[in-house]
Parts: structure tokens; C-alpha cells; sequence
């Protein structure tokens, strides 16, 4: 900082710019910010990348029995978590031998979805996105996305989750 | 007709002209770059995991927006000089 007995006063530092090349400076000044603009979404990029190199070297998903066979009823629900105690997932019975579990994530912006019995849907109330509960496919609202799918496998009288598989 | 010719506007006039056109493309190759950031979180969100290809493109973007700052640094530097 110029103090008042500096060579330079202090208003030619406050004011650096003569008016005549304001309009300059304000361009430049704002290419500046565009540019940096650039340089944060290219280390956007650069984290989604490095996020990937990690997914890739995760590990082997975990093998989680999540319920029993006939526990719930046709037409019912069971909620449990997978992989993680953070990862919420809804597990519905839609036939007497058949069922389905997706992670109860809305693809929009993860609200908790629920499954509807009269339209058989799995349903988001935030912004009432709807999704197929055969497949988990977008049926209609704002979600661009299927719900990923909890794949289950049957071992003896339990259903033992062994995957999670997201889908474009 | 108009007997317009760029070449023959002041100095200050033609570097605010190039200056604005440098600055137009560089909003231009952001909403690229923008675009391709959503598109690549998108893909990632939905399971793909290839996403280098977006990074490498998305660091050519940088620099070519870069490359234009340092062009009209330099415009302005010359503009300035010549009064």
C-alpha cells in the first residue's frame, strides 16, 4: 500500500485507470473472469474424472441378505440400506415369485421415492417424477434417469443382495 | 452502399472491435465447455465411467480460451501504447 509520503499518491492508486480506457479495462477485466470461469469447470472435469479412476478400483460390492421369502406380501414393501448404511433402497414384491429392489434415490434430486399400490408405480412426491416398478424406467416427470437397480439373487429362503446396477 | 471500412477507425475503435469479437468466442467455447460439464456429470451419475475424452476436450476449451485473454492482453497493451 502507497502511505501519503509514497512517490505515487494514493487517488492514482485508488483511480489507476484514466476514464477514457474504463471501457477496456471492464472487458478485459471481465475476459478475466470468463476465463477463470473455464479454469473451474475444467477442474470440475478433472474431479469427475479422478471420482472415476476410484470407482473403477472399488471394491467388489457387498452380499447383504435383505429379506426373507415371503416376508412381506404381494403388493408390499421392505426398506433397507445398500451398500451402505447411507444408500436407501426399497425392496417391492409385485408377483408371488417375483421381486424388485432400486435404490430409493429419485434421479432428480434425490428425494426419497415411494412405492404407490394403486398405480403401481414407484413415485417421487417432491416433483412428482414417476418410475416403472418392473424395471425402474422414467415413466414421467423431471427425473432424466432410471432408478438404479438393486440386483437380488435367491439363496435358499433369503434374498441376498449382490450389486447395485446404475443405468443411462 | 456504404463506404464503412474497419481499417480505417481509430486505433481504439478497431482493438474494441477485435476485443469484443475475442471475448464473444470465448462466452461462446464456455457454453460449450459448461455443456460438457453437465453432459460428463450426467453419463458419470448414470454409471459410464469414461470420461476422459470430456476432460481432454474440456482442457483443449481451456486452453483456447486462455490463448484468447492472452490475445487481447495483447491488443490492449498495444492499443494503449499507441494512445
Amino acid at each position: 500500500m502507497s502511505g501519503p509520503d509514497s512517490s505515487s499518491p494514493l487517488w492514482k492508486d485508488e483511480f489507476s485507470v484514466h476514464a477514457a480506457d474504463e471501457r477496456y479495462v471492464s472487458r478485459r477485466q471481465f475476459s478475466k473472469f470468463l476465463v477463470l470461469t473455464s479454469l473451474a469447470m475444467l477442474a470440475g472435469q478433472v474431479w469427475i474424472l479422478v471420482k472415476s479412476w476410484f470407482a473403477g478400483e472399488a471394491a467388489a460390492p457387498p452380499q447383504v441378505a435383505v429379506a426373507r421369502k415371503g416376508e412381506i406380501g404381494v403388493g408390499e414393501v421392505k426398506l433397507f440400506t445398500y451398500p451402505t448404511d447411507q444408500d436407501h433402497c426399497i425392496l417391492v414384491r409385485t408377483a408371488p415369485d417375483t421381486y424388485v429392489a432400486y435404490s430409493q434415490k429419485c434421479t432428480h434430486l434425490s428425494c426419497a421415492v415411494y412405492y404407490s399400490r394403486q398405480s403401481n408405480q414407484l413415485a417421487c412426491p417432491c416433483h412428482r417424477g414417476f418410475f416403472a416398478v418392473e424395471d425402474g424406467r422414467v415413466l414421467a416427470g423431471p427425473p432424466q434417469r432410471p432408478l438404479p437397480r438393486i440386483q437380488l439373487e435367491a439363496r435358499g429362503d433369503e434374498l441376498v443382495a449382490i450389486g447395485v446396477k446404475e443405468r443411462a | 452502399m456504404t463506404d464503412y471500412d474497419p481499417a480505417k477507425l481509430p486505433p481504439k475503435s478497431r482493438g474494441l472491435n477485435v476485443i469484443t469479437g475475442a471475448m464473444s468466442l470465448i462466452v461462446v467455447l464456455l457454453m460449450v465447455q459448461m455443456w460438457l460439464l453437465t453432459a460428463t456429470l450426467d453419463s458419470y451419475l448414470a454409471g459410464r465411467h469414461r470420461v476422459a475424452p470430456a476432460a481432454i476436450i474440456s482442457a483443449a476449451i481451456f486452453a483456447c480460451c486462455f490463448g484468447l485473454y492472452l490475445f487481447i492482453e495483447r491488443i490492449d497493451r498495444q492499443v494503449r501504447k499507441r494512445g
